[in-house]
């Protein structure tokens, strides 16, 4: 018994430091920094983006490289890795209102866009975005909407409509909020008509005293909670992103039957490509967003994230709107031919200080 | 009474394997709802096998697991026979507190310090990454150790010490004895305290979190990532492998444990019969 197990675990410690080793091969090494489960990752034959990378640059360039391809799991948690001086990226893909707070820190390097010929692919519309208007630090990546999502089975045709399906006292006990005060408040901004970005407190009390209302029909505050709760119709009220509705539908229970609309004005967000100061090898950096930029990463990361492609070469491919079905490319791309201007009126900016301690000292007198 | 103390027993394991089941049982689900189960299916495994972000993340966990067990262990060894041996008694009290607080101090604090620790030190030597595979293999090490000790410690205590001194009075060097006698009366101690090592390693989030660098991700980490989008099946299935293999693990310990004491205990028995003969 006492032999084999050496023998055992002997095997186990070679194994370990053989492939240590074959790890620290001194290629070049490319870290990129992105959302957990964004990227085609290879499951149901889909496209291994980072492997596929690999092999395509060693074609092209004769050189093998590695990517070390790491995940965080919010904007704020990759901040804090990055300002903490720790660690070095190459290639980071955080949201918008994130973006401009690092661009205004100075955390960003402008991209030499010679390296990114594809960024031809990027239509007008997803330029001169707010929190990058002069387009010198981002590549968008990734955009999405936010809408209501009900069950068919619970609400009734004609309370449909607006941001009123949250507050109607009808559904008390069946609606979710977002668990997070800029969306939560977002949701009343949008429904007031006030403005989601203004710095007035008086216009943050208005919106507060609107969630105050909200809150004892709200069955409880979610993030991502929200799939399992309308999967299986613990709830039948939630307001959620457009993309994230069509994995719900996908696992929905029998006895359930969502369905999605936008309201008038709504929230709009971006998630882009950019190169944090201390990158180590710019241009190869370039060269990766570049290549998530063509047409075959492209497509298949956009089928697999299920949001909607800030990319011409995506959505204007056949195969790819074959792929995602008419309902859910009407659903996604609504608001395609107009995003500039709808993004720049109602996407969030990054707050000053004052205003965002002031909003989360109302939002947690809003959850008590 | 005897049934509410079988009630309240099968109340217990209810509660604490309930969850596991179902983890195992939607690891088989046919379609990929998180809530709904429909039919019998092998592709979440399948799936599984791949995806090459997961396999990294299990086989860098792994790696590190198996190396922070067997550098915790030998360095855990010598310091609990290091300690056992120190005549002061306020020091041998003293060591033994010191290396109780990895254990004892929250994992947040343990991450956290270690964290500016790496960074200062990178700083000092101009490293753009601080942060790497190495950095977290000391981390694991420090919170390891103390589980060591504490598994090597006792058995110290229980030997008898008149084994290894029989063993220099019949010529052994003071290194041979130790190799020869003293070792495998620890050994049971030793396992345990590896083994106990691996799993503390392979479960730890909250350290690897702060210590983690672009080059390395381990799968507590990469899973906690999952929340922009809701974690998949594949996860579970993961999970169940990962069940498994911490079972199969533990009961061979188990195995190897009332193997080793039944023979310590056979073997005192049997000199005391010879005693009593003589």
């Amino acid at each position: 018994m006492k032999k084999l197990l050496s023998v055992l675990l002997s095997a186990a410690l070679m194994l370990g430091l053989c492939s240590m080793l074959t790890a620290c091969g001194s290629a070049k090494t490319l870290n990129v920094y992105n959302w957990g489960e964004y990227i085609s990752d290879g499951s149901e034959d889909s496209l291994d983006t980072i492997k596929a990378f690999e092999a395509w640059y060693e074609e092209n360039y004769g050189e093998k490289i590695k990517v070390n391809y790491t995940t965080f799991s919010s904007n704020e948690d990759m901040y804090n890795k990055l300002s903490s001086g720790a660690v070095s990226y190459d290639v980071i893909i955080p949201s918008d209102y994130m973006i401009a707070k690092m661009i205004e820190e100075d955390m960003l390097v402008p991209l030499n866009f010679d390296n990114i010929p594809n960024y031809a692919n990027i239509d007008e519309n997803f330029r001169g975005l707010n929190y990058d208007p002069n387009d010198q630090y981002t590549v968008p990546y990734s955009y999405g909407v936010v809408g209501i999502i009900y069950n068919a089975n619970v609400v009734d045709e004609e309370d449909v409509g607006g941001w009123d399906l949250l507050w109607n006292e009808k559904y008390a006990g069946q609606i979710l909020q977002f668990n997070n005060p800029r969306d939560a408040f977002g949701t009343a901004q949008y429904k007031l008509g006030l403005d989601v970005n203004s710095t007035d407190k008086a216009t943050w009390d208005q919106a507060y005293e609107e969630l105050k209302k909200q809150e004892p029909l709200v069955q409880k505050y979610v993030m991502d909670e929200v799939y399992n709760m309308m999967e299986i119709g613990e709830a039948a009220i939630a307001v959620y992103y457009a993309g994230d509705y069509f994995t719900m539908l996908d696992a929905q229970a029998d006895d359930v039957d969502l369905r999605f609309y936008y309201p008038e004005r709504t929230n709009y967000f971006v998630d882009a490509m950019c190169i944090p100061k201390g990158c180590q090898n710019q241009e190869l950096a370039e060269i990766f967003i570049n290549y998530m930029l063509s047409e075959e990463p492209a497509i298949a990361n956009a089928e697999y994230i299920y949001y909607a492609s800030p990319n011409s070469v995506v959505y204007n491919s056949e195969d790819y709107q074959e792929e995602m079905g008419e309902e859910a490319m009407e659903i996604l791309y609504m608001d395609v031919d107009n995003f500039k201007a709808l993004y720049n009126q109602y996407g969030f900016l990054n707050q000053d200080k004052d205003t965002l301690s002031y909003v989360s000292e109302l939002w947690h007198k809003v959850r008590n | 009474m005897k049934t509410l103390s079988k009630v309240y027993t099968a109340l217990i394991l209810l509660f604490l394997f309930a969850p596991i089941v179902i983890l195992i049982v939607f690891s088989f689900n046919g379609s990929n709802s998180t809530a709904v189960m429909s039919g019998f299916s092998f592709q979440w495994y399948e799936e599984l096998f791949h995806n090459s972000n997961i396999l990294e993340a299990v086989r860098n966990t792994l790696v590190l697991a198996v190396a922070s067990a067997v550098i915790s262990t030998i360095m855990g060894t010598a310091a609990a026979v290091g300690i056992f041996r120190l005549r002061s008694k306020y020091l041998r009290a003293a060591l033994d507190t010191v290396t109780n607080i990895p254990m004892i101090n929250p994992d947040i604090i343990t991450g956290i310090s270690l964290m500016l620790m790496f960074v200062f030190v990178g700083r000092f030597f101009g490293l753009s990454n601080s942060l790497s595979f190495w950095t977290m293999l000391i981390a694991h090490v420090t919170f390891c150790l103390p589980y060591v000790i504490l598994q090597v410690l006792p058995k110290l205590q229980q030997m008898d010490k008149s084994l290894p001194e029989a063993a220099m009075d019949l010529g052994c060097t003071h290194f041979r004895a130790f190799l020869k006698v003293e070792i495998p009366e620890l050994f049971p101690g030793i396992l345990t305290g590896m083994i106990m090592a691996f799993t503390m390693s392979l479960d730890d989030f909250v350290i690897s979190y702060f210590t983690a660098g672009p080059g390395f991700q381990t799968l507590p980490v990469l899973i906690y990532s999952m929340t922009k989008k809701t974690v998949k099946p594949t996860i579970y299935s993961l999970a169940t492998i990962i069940f498994f293999v911490i079972l199969a693990l533990l009961t061979l310990s188990n195995l190897v444990d009332s193997d080793t004491d039944k023979a310590i205990k056979e073997a005192r028995k049997k000199k005391k019969a010879k005693n009593q003969a003589n």
